[in-house]
């Protein structure tokens, strides 16, 4: 069988490198191109270093890209908007790991984003980027948007509360603990070493722009509100999402097992984790670190109504390239887990 | 033979020569159980082992 001929159109940041290293070990593709407009002509392993000997490619403009089968697009948010129609005359099917296309309402794509959508009639051309979600429109997708992976994370945590209607639509709060990744591979004065490392930044308090996507995602036909705050701690990879949810009936965490087990049992990458006992009782983000994993716990107060809600993963991978990965297998019709089968590591 | 874990509601499938007092894992939530009854087949949370620290 022909490979599905790929290249990739931002390849030097940290999402692209995570991307390029899934993609080389897929056996059914061959990355064709990686482009970075500061990397012309340099090998990609001088830039991700990880993959020295796994690839003699080298970085190209992203103005010498030739027609591919798919184009993934690992651009910065903003990019990628501007530039559709020509990367569509590339390849017939196209993946953006941007925040461009996202959200369908160009209204709230305003609104969260502060200014206005370049192209706002193609926003509901693209499938939103959660396969547990969306799965059959990506089998005949061409366009896909992949998710903001603090919205990935939120999400799947919520996603059956949402759809079951049990919860009070207007109160839920998520506060999520995100690695330093997430900030890309720009530095600042607030990514030097002395001042980064040991902070625990409250970054985002509110109107993060993921909040717009959990929104759009849980809504359901229903109006909601959720209450979002984004802190980044001394990691560099993963997601931790402790979200607070308030039941309008009394419930058990019986039936929160039964809720999640309806909807994830089947799935590959999700995985329930409330244990009691052992030292990793509830979704831990340091195992998770390079798998495609989504890990969902539970937890009920017995003072009130509300469960916590804890969810976890690697924000490059299930939160970035491995999403993408594995909405690429649905849309060729792969086995969904192809290329994302690394159940991570312990110790670590 | 088929059972409900007490913790997460999973449902066990019983050894055909299980015996009561018999003690197993739940695949789901990894609570170790206790089969109490055989007929009906009822588990029941295994007495976790306490620690003495002494005080």
């Amino acid at each position: 069988m022909n490979k599905i001929k790929v290249s990739i159109a931002g390849g030097s940041g940290y999402t692209g490198g995570e991307l390029l290293r899934l993609l080389l070990f897929h056996p059914n593709i061959e990355v064709a191109q990686v482009t970075s407009e500061a990397n012309v002509g340099k090998f990609v392993y001088k830039i991700h270093p990880n993959l020295r000997k796994s690839t003699q490619l080298k970085f190209s403009s992203i103005n010498e890209l030739e027609k591919c089968d798919l184009l993934f697009l690992c651009l910065p948010h903003g990019s990628s908007m501007n530039r559709i129609d020509e990367f569509k005359n590339i390849a017939e099917r196209i993946i953006d790991l941007s925040g461009d296309f996202r959200l369908k309402d160009k209204e709230e794509f305003k609104k969260w984003y502060h200014h206005e959508h370049s192209n706002p009639e193609m926003l509901n051309d693209f499938v939103y980027g959660i396969p547990e979600l969306h799965r059959e429109e990506m089998k005949n997708a061409k366009l896909i948007s992949s998710a903001g992976c603090n919205a990935t994370t939120s999400i799947l945590a919520l996603y059956p509360l949402y759809k079951e209607g049990i919860i009070e639509e207007d109160r839920t709060v998520i506060e999520v603990k995100v690695g330093s990744s997430e900030g890309g591979n720009k530095f600042s004065e607030s990514s030097h070493h002395p001042e980064r490392s040991g902070s625990v930044r409250s970054y985002m308090p509110v109107q993060h722009r993921h909040t717009a996507e959990i929104i759009q995602e849980l809504s359901l036909g229903k109006k909601i509100e959720v209450h979002f705050s984004a802190t980044s701690i001394d990691m560099v990879r993963g997601i931790l999402a402790t979200c607070h949810v308030f039941t309008k009936q009394p419930l058990e965490e019986k039936d929160l097992w039964k809720l999640y087990r309806k909807y994830y049992n089947d799935e590959p990458f999700i995985r329930i984790v409330k244990e009691n006992e052992g030292i990793y009782r509830y979704p831990e983000p340091k195992l998770l670190i390079g798998t495609n994993y989504c890990d969902i716990g539970f937890k009920k107060d017995e003072f009130s109504n509300r469960f916590v809600i804890i969810a976890s993963i690697d924000n490059l991978m299930k939160g970035a390239a491995g999403q993408a990965l594995q909405a690429f297998n649905l849309m060729y019709g792969f086995n969904e887990t192809t290329g994302l089968e690394f159940p991570g590591f312990h110790p670590i | 033979m088929k059972a409900e874990c007490p913790v997460c509601a999973a449902t066990i499938e019983l050894l055909k020569d299980a015996v009561e007092g018999e003690l197993l894992e739940c695949p789901d939530c990894g609570t170790e159980l206790e089969v109490i009854s055989l007929d009906p087949a009822i588990l029941a949370e295994a007495p976790k082992e306490e620690e003495d620290w002494g005080q």
